[in-house]
């Protein structure tokens, strides 16, 4: 497929003579909207020229990758750059075209652009190596292939650290058919991070030293602040854990705010990106999160955020105020703007070390103020995956359970029965038990005989309370026929005293609990989490031998905003298919991964074995599985298949979400399932940039 | 021990990883990194003290390094210490190293040859651990252990507290070394990181000489405990 075409005119939307504070693309349903012209004064946003996406639409795209000096600090530095653009230019492709791509690399290095999220045929994947060598310098390479799917997507080169420099762009598919989400009016919101550092300087260093770019780490000011707060004792057994460990609770991002300038569509936080819109209209924006290392928390302060596609895939819509989107991932929303007012767009890095902005307004002359930063997040016991002190609950997930104290005393539970032939569907979400002393609470007759108990839904039962010892589940005889899917995951229990609850008789009958050894489709493994000796070494520092499920925890640093500041946060638990689920097979096998790592020595690898030692995956063509994976780490990892889609077990096995990108939290573990419908060989890593020479590995499809 | 063999086998097991595979994404995962890392390099502030310096470097992989450490102490008279390490050091747990080479001390005189084999790591509650066991010529032992740690007053304000202590098998008259705990020292640093690579400090050294150690000095008319304030910098690249 390699061919030597030169470069032709591009067929560009916004006239490439306007200049920059002029350029932007507006596009919509609502053609007549699109065509309306909004004056964009200049100096609109922050007396700054605010920098749109260039858009490239048709059939035919010409491609060139060259090197450019961009100035994004008010130092200048050497970027990778598409036709001159960073971002490189959004193409726009129509469902069910044929799409040729003539990429010229103009690099004195090799270079590659692989389309993230888009099913096509493996050796249009562009990753170099597996049956594609890659763009050899001055060459050009023709990518083609027939778009069989509609939403946001992205695409980024895969050679080098050439993304981190600035090699990646939009792409937004309109559907072949009308689109379910109904607006006037988007943009795409591309976040990136930028560093004047050249990538192999921060590699080097973080192999250096691991903490090279923390300046949060805990201080003697601290230790003393916490002593004032919670007294010596406790101060020093919450610090001995991490102390023993040598492991640092403020390491949240290898690489922070301290090198990176964080970008919205190119746009450094002190100038921003501006948005207009007018009356009435509903403005979808497409959030693509571009970065090398940034996972980021994004909100619209005094705006409701509806969420309808995620990883390009429509979903049922989600209200929310407030979500985290993963390196690689993307989220549309769509939202309802007023008129004559303006909104911050912000994005947030997760550890708070750097944010980035937007400005959407009907009005160039207004500017939404910029909130401040949330408070840093702080590593607890549970990322790290670790057990509840002397709890013994059998099987029973229930790591995370939040209790701040109600009061619970002489609950009595015993008459609820729960007898029934069919008790799928349930939810507790709202069975609220909080009490200072929850002593004596009685669930010994609590019997749930159900027949099939799937879709039972625990994750919101919160239970709070300083005592509660003396809790007897015991006789909490909970024998299903089928009882998978039930998620206590979130039962959230953070109790000072939890010693002596027993759940030791709290009879789940694991055999009956699962079909033939696996949990059914959509609701995530049953399987033990076991550690294979390929985990053991210096490679790895830590193993979580308890981990949660990642599905209804919104992620470190934004636990608390429900209770804190009424954010509803997005999780993955909230996401269903829009589609009914396209495979409705049962997994065949279960593929369990561990995501490892040394922080200290800046090492990472699955199973503990680094992608240039390990043996390639193996999928069956036709067969569907699930992968597990369990993050044995305390950072949050993206991980990325290709060419297949990851379908997210969320709960609902009638619409499985198809995600591209799935972040696993902390000491946590998540299962999605996988047709194996593509033949060939496809790169499987995680998206940071930084862990992916190591935590990667191939999948081969025969 | 043959130290010849040793430092082959070191340069050959860190040549056996060496060899690079293809290039799917961001590159190579353990690229050949090397460190130097000038950690103490002080002068005394009282102007008959002497300078000292002690500095260690890196060269290698993930899992593979050559490793070199040095120190020593420079003064008008006759009282040098210069000693070079140069070693092989392997992972063996996620926070240790094992560390085997030679060590060789070229100041006082007579020179003495060492065969090393060490640990170096660290230690929970972040304690940088150093120890190693010599073993010279004419049935000569000898062990060293250090200890350190950085205490944050703020992200770039750093104290840091450290001890080291010397064991000798047996007696060294020539060189004034008594067998039995030798001597022990501590110090403490307060630094300022200007930028990570690079932060001057000021410093307090004792040091006190111990047993058969001490009685040679007393002989000699020397000191046997001495405290010093020092200013100084430390950086790496
Ligand atoms: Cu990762």
């Amino acid at each position: 497929m390699k061919s030597q075409y030169m470069i032709k005119p591009m067929i560009q939307k916004p006239n490439s003579e306007l200049n920059n504070s002029r350029r932007r693309f507006v596009f919509g349903a609502s053609a007549m909207l699109a065509l309306m012209s909004i004056p964009f004064p200049k100096n609109a946003f922050a007396n700054a020229l605010s920098q749109s996406l260039s858009q490239l639409s048709g059939k035919v795209f010409d491609l060139s990758i060259d090197y450019k000096m961009v100035n994004f600090t008010g130092k200048s530095a050497r970027a990778t750059v598409v036709n001159q653009l960073l971002p490189a230019p959004l193409l726009r492709w129509k469902e069910g075209e044929t799409v040729t791509l003539r990429v010229k690399n103009n690099l004195d290095h090799d270079s590659s652009i692989h389309w993230h999220g888009i099913i096509l045929p493996t050796e249009m994947d562009g990753v170099p190596g597996f049956s594609f060598d890659g763009i050899k310098p001055g060459e050009t390479f023709e990518y083609q292939f027939t778009v069989q799917q509609s939403g946001t997507y992205w695409y980024h080169s895969h050679s080098g650290y050439q993304e981190q420099t600035g090699l990646f762009g939009a792409i937004v598919i309109d559907p072949a058919t009308p689109d379910p989400v109904i607006y006037d009016r988007d943009y795409v919101i591309m976040l990136s991070d930028w560093s004047d550092e050249a990538p192999e300087n921060i590699y080097a260093k973080l192999k250096k030293q691991a903490d090279y770019y923390n300046y949060r780490e805990r201080t003697v000011m601290d230790f003393f602040s916490d002593v004032n707060k919670n007294g010596l004792a406790n101060t020093w057994n919450a610090r001995s854990m991490w102390n023993n460990a040598r492991m640092s609770d403020t390491d949240i991002s290898d690489v922070t705010g301290s090198t990176y300038t964080y970008l919205m569509n190119g746009n450094p936080p002190q100038q921003g990106w501006q948005g207009l819109f007018e009356q009435g209209e509903k403005v979808r924006l497409r959030f693509i999160n571009s970065s090398a290392m940034t996972i980021f928390d994004v909100r619209i302060p005094g705006l409701k955020m509806s969420v309808v596609a995620s990883d390009g895939q429509n979903i049922q819509p989600v209200s929310v105020d407030e979500f985290r989107i993963g390196v690689a991932e993307t989220y549309d929303v769509v939202i309802e703007p007023e008129v004559d007012n303006a909104y911050c767009i912000f994005a947030q890095s997760i550890d708070r070390t750097g944010f980035t902005v937007g400005n959407l307004t009907s009005d160039a002359s207004l500017h939404a103020p910029i909130p401040p930063m949330d408070p840093r997040p702080v590593l607890g016991h549970s990322d790290m995956g670790m057990d509840m002190n002397g709890m013994d609950m059998n099987g029973m997930d229930m790591n995370g359970m939040d209790m701040n104290g109600m009061d619970m005393n002489g609950m009595d539970h015993s008459k609820m029965d729960m007898g029934a032939g069919e008790m799928s569907g349930m939810d507790h979400s709202k069975m609220a038990m909080g009490g200072s002393d929850m002593s004596g609470m009685d669930h010994s007759k609590m019997a749930m005989g159900a027949d099939d108990m799937s879709g039972m839904d625990h994750s919101k039962m919160p239970m709070g309370g300083g005592d509660m010892s003396g809790m007897d589940h015991s006789k909490m005889a909970m024998g299903a026929g089928d009882m998978s899917g039930m998620d206590h995951s979130k039962m959230d229990m953070g109790a000072g005293d939890m010693s002596g609850m027993d759940h030791s008789k709290m009879a789940m009958d694991a055999a009956k609990a699962t079909v033939s050894g696996l949990g059914l489709a959509g609701f995530g493994s049953n399987n033990e989490i076991k550690h294979i000796d390929t985990e053991f070494g210096p490679q790895v520092d830590m193993r979580a031998d308890a981990p949660k499920s990642g599905l209804h925890d919104p992620g470190i640093g934004l636990r608390d905003h429900q209770q804190q500041f009424n954010r509803k946060v997005l999780t993955y638990g909230d996401i269903k298919g829009l589609h009914p689920t396209y495979d409705t097979r049962q997994p065949s096998r279960e593929i369990q991964l561990h995501l490892t790592g040394n922080m200290n020595r800046y090492m990472w690898s699955v199973n503990g074995v680094k992608f240039m030692d390990a043996a390639p995956l193996e999928f069956e063509y036709g067969e569907r599985l699930r992968i597990t994976l369990v993050n044995d780490t305390m950072m949050t990892h993206p991980m990325h298949l290709h060419g297949m889609w990851s379908e997210l077990e969320t709960g609902d096995p009638d619409f499985i979400p198809r995600k591209h990108t799935v972040l696993v939290q902390p000491g946590s573990k998540i299962s999605y399932l996988v047709t194996a419908d593509a033949k060939g060989q496809w790169a499987y890593h995680c998206h940071l940039l930084f862990h992916m020479p190591g935590m990667f590995r191939k999948v081969v499809v025969k | 021990m043959n130290k010849t063999n040793l430092m082959a086998l070191g340069l050959l097991s860190l040549s056996a990883t060496s060899t690079s595979t293809a290039v799917f994404a961001g590159g190579n995962d353990d690229p050949l990194l090397t460190k130097v890392m000038l950690d103490q390099f002080e002068k005394g502030v009282d102007p008959q003290d002497p300078t000292q310096f002690s500095a260690q470097a890196w060269l290698g992989y993930d899992l593979n390094k050559l490793w070199l450490k040095t120190e020593g102490e420079y003064s008008n008279s006759d009282k040098q210490d210069f000693e070079i390490q140069a070693l092989y050091s392997k992972p063996i747990a996620p926070y240790w190293d094992v560390q085997f080479g030679i060590k060789t001390d070229i100041k006082p005189t007579p020179n003495r040859n060492w065969a090393v084999i060490g640990v170096q790591g660290l230690a929970p509650y972040f304690f940088d651990i150093d120890a190693a066991l010599f073993i010279g010529d004419q049935g000569r032992t000898a062990m060293r252990l250090s200890a350190e740690y950085e205490l944050l007053i703020t992200q770039k304000l750093i104290l840091t507290p450290e001890v080291e202590v010397n064991l000798f098998g047996k007696d060294d008259a020539e060189l004034g070394i008594g067998s039995g705990l030798s001597d022990i020292s501590a110090g403490l640093r307060l630094r300022y990181e200007i930028v990570r690579e690079f932060a001057p400090y000021i410093g307090v050294d004792w040091r006190q000489k111990l047993g058969n150690t001490a009685d040679y000095a007393r002989i000699e008319g020397e000191d046997t405990q001495e405290t010093q304030f020092v200013i100084g910098f430390r950086a790496w690249f």
